[in-house]
């Protein structure tokens, strides 16, 4: 497989002000696989949509750093791994199914 | 992936194999588990597939010098380190060695939530890494079918661990994949026998009359054979050990050397020299008949030589058979502090035949005894069937013969049972049966003892009395009477009759000694009268002839004088003397 560079987007290094709430986003992917690159394309969609501003997302290419699939316990390609207050909860797949991802970032209730 | 195929071992094998140091397992398997292919353990919960996974990786490491990577899908690190101390393997220091991987997979339910196709590069990554990492040869996967309770979707999760073990394979990696198995009709929950074609082991873990054993087969072992029986295991603090029923082929060397039973009489009744080294010896007998004392001489006279045994207690404490030879003048006590005599005591109904079988083979290979005693096989049958006894001594028989230990089996029949039908069907496993047998007569019990058989050796057919002294076990001559065999008391009685019938026969003998004596004396002295007699008579014969000489003589002269007188031709009687002239007359 083809290595890929870890790519590292909108990565302030000061946290937003605790009013705004934020949104720590970490996307696990092992090389350019067709799952992945869909992947990255519909969280980028998503965020925009949903979270503009009001994120940070960082993509992992874990063929780089293959400890940090043990450290996060990463066993499926795609993960997304969103970090609330409480708790990680994780994604996994391509996330095209936009509302179980909103349903994982805690922005839309289940009807 | 990124990983690049290992040269595989050399092998003379068509199939190469890779050791798994579990003690058994390798002869069952003719070699180990599929060298470079996953193999698949599976069994219900609790069976020991765990402990499987981590011996494996654990003696690879330390004994074949093969590294390894462990993946649990269940247990923590932290558990998996303490559970194998409870093993005997050190985890933390094999880790800090780099000669083992841990990883603990853990995902949770709650925590994930899927929204489309995914596949477990993730996993892949991890393991790749971690084999990359140590330089890993041996992986286990413990229990990977965890992730279908964890993971959506199982429809790619199959596919994926598909994929998963061919990449594993291609890694050449020897893998051990458990599974968990939950109906007995199925190896697996998930199904993933399917993608695991080269080597299945099922562990079983079965409860029987209250006892439970564990048991081990290899169900399938693609280009090679195995053994297909279902072989006992044990899990103790020195790790796995699987006991193979049939791979001891009847090949073992037979001694010629002759080792003795400690009672110069019985080594008597046996050639003078007493039992084959690396013979198997049955003693049977009713309870009170000796058979403890018998074998404490023959430990006793073992450890005089120098040897080492291995007394297997099954009804008594070690103490209480120290104690209870002492009484007989056997002091075994110095035998254990200077390490020649272990006792190993324990109830059999503690564990199952088979862990008394297993943990006899681990005292055994642990103590490394020139004499194992059994004390007494007959308990064995509490826990077991009679068939299940029998497989088991043939194998503890064929084992102790290849290790060329001398053995004796006490055996205990039931009281009024027939003391040759009931043992019938060991007997035939054994070299040599001594038998122990009560003989009831006159109102007592008195021991008796005679050698049933005795392979390849002559041996007495004498039935020999014996009586137990404060100075050991004294073998008697028996006395055979018109009722039978006698006994105790009565022999004591038989013995009196005979030196009173003794006595009188001397008395006797005297008697007639004297007679005669009287006899020759009578004799003697009317010779001497005789001859007296003789002698005055043959002095008054020789008195007569004499006298009756001389007469002659003086007639002659007188005769003479006559003729001269009367001048007659007196040359006639000059020339011719006497006689003529006695003839002219």
């Amino acid at each position: 497989m083809a290595t890929t560079r870890t790519k590292k987007r909108a990565r302030p290094r000061k946290p937003k002000p605790r009013t705004a709430k934020a949104w720590k986003l970490r996307l696990y992917v092992a090389g350019q696989t067709p799952k992945s690159i869909r992947a990255l394309a519909n969280l980028n969609v998503l965020c925009e949509k949903h979270l503009k501003g009001r994120y940070q997302l960082e993509v992992i290419d874990l063929l780089e750093h293959p400890e940090m699939a043990r450290g996060n316990q990463i066993v499926a390609i795609p993960t997304l791994e969103i970090k609330l207050p409480q708790q990680v909860q994780k994604i996994i797949g391509d996330l095209s199914n936009t509302d179980r991802v909103l349903v994982g970032l805690a922005l839309q209730p289940i009807d | 992936m990124r990983h690049e195929k290992k040269p595989r071992r050399p092998s003379s094998q068509t199939l190469p194999k890779a050791l798994t140091g579990i003690q058994g397992l390798d002869e069952i398997t003719g070699g180990g588990l599929p060298s470079g292919r996953p193999t698949l353990v599976s069994g219900g919960a609790g069976s020991g597939k765990t402990m499987f996974g981590l011996e494996f990786l654990v003696r690879g490491a330390t004994q074949c010098g093969e590294t390894g990577v462990f993946i649990s899908f269940e247990e923590t690190i932290q558990d998996l380190t303490r559970n194998a101390a409870s093993l005997g393997f050190d985890l933390d220091r094999l880790v800090a060695e780099k000669k083992l991987f841990l990883d603990h997979v853990h995902i949770s339910r709650s925590e994930i939530a899927e929204t489309g196709e995914y596949d477990l590069d993730g996993l892949f990554i991890r393991i790749a890494d971690a084999v990359k990492r140590v330089g890993a040869r041996r992986v286990v996967l413990d229990t990977i079918e965890a992730l279908f309770g964890e993971l959506p979707n199982p429809g790619i999760l199959r596919a994926e661990i598909r994929r998963l073990f061919g990449w594993l394979k291609d890694q050449g990696l020897t893998t051990v994949i458990t599974a968990e198995r939950d109906r007995p009709d199925k190896l697996t929950r998930h199904g993933i026998e399917e993608f695991v074609s080269d080597c299945v082991i099922i562990l079983d873990h079965r409860i029987r009359e209250e006892i439970s054993t564990r048991r081990l087969r290899v169900v399938k072992y693609r280009g090679s054979t195995h053994g297909t029986n279902e072989y006992p295991f044990l899990i103790d603090e020195h790790g796995i050990s699987v006991l193979p029923i049939s791979s001891l082929g009847l090949d073992h060397t037979a001694p010629a050397e002759r080792v003795s039973t400690g009672i110069d009489r019985l080594d008597g009744m046996m050639g003078g020299k007493g039992f084959y080294r690396g013979s198997s010896i049955l003693m049977s007998g009713t309870s009170g008949t000796g058979k403890t004392s018998v074998a404490a001489h023959f430990v006793d006279a073992a450890c005089r030589r120098g040897e080492r045994c291995l007394y297997f207690a099954f009804e008594e404490s070690p103490k209480q058979i120290i104690r209870n030879m002492r009484s007989i003048g056997i002091d075994l006590e110095p035998w254990v502090h200077k390490g020649l005599l272990h006792f190993h005591a324990a109830r059999p109904t503690y564990g199952g035949i088979e862990e008394v079988l297993l943990v006899t083979h681990k005292e055994i290979s642990s103590f490394k005894p020139s004499i194992v005693v059994v004390d007494p096989i007959t308990n064995l049958l509490m826990v077991s069937t009679l068939n299940e006894v029998r497989s088991m001594l043939t194998r503890l028989v064929d084992f102790l013969k290849t290790q060329e230990i001398t053995a004796i089996f006490a055996s205990l029949t039931a009281a009024g049972g027939d003391l040759e039908a009931s043992e019938a069907d060991v007997s035939s496993l054994m070299d040599t049966w001594l038998l122990l047998k009560a003989i009831e007569v006159g109102g007592e019990r008195n021991r008796a003892l005679y050698v049933l058989k005795s392979r390849g050796m002559e041996h007495s057919n004498q039935i020999r009395e014996f009586v137990l002294t404060n100075d050991g076990l004294r073998m008697l001559d028996v006395y055979l009477g018109p009722e039978g065999v006698l006994t105790g008391s009565a022999r004591v009685s038989q013995e009196g009759r005979e030196k009173a019938a003794g006595t009188f026969r001397s008395q006797q003998l005297q008697g007639r000694g004297r007679e005669l004596d009287r006899k020759r004396q009578i004799f003697e002295a009317r010779m001497t009268m005789l001859r007296a007699e003789f002698e005055v008579e043959e002095e008054i014969i020789q008195q007569s002839i004499a006298e009756s000489k001389l007469l002659d003589a003086e007639l002659l002269q007188d005769r003479g004088q006559m003729v001269r007188s009367r001048e007659a031709d007196a040359s006639a009687y000059k020339k011719v003397g006497s006689a003529p002239a006695a003839r002219k007359r």
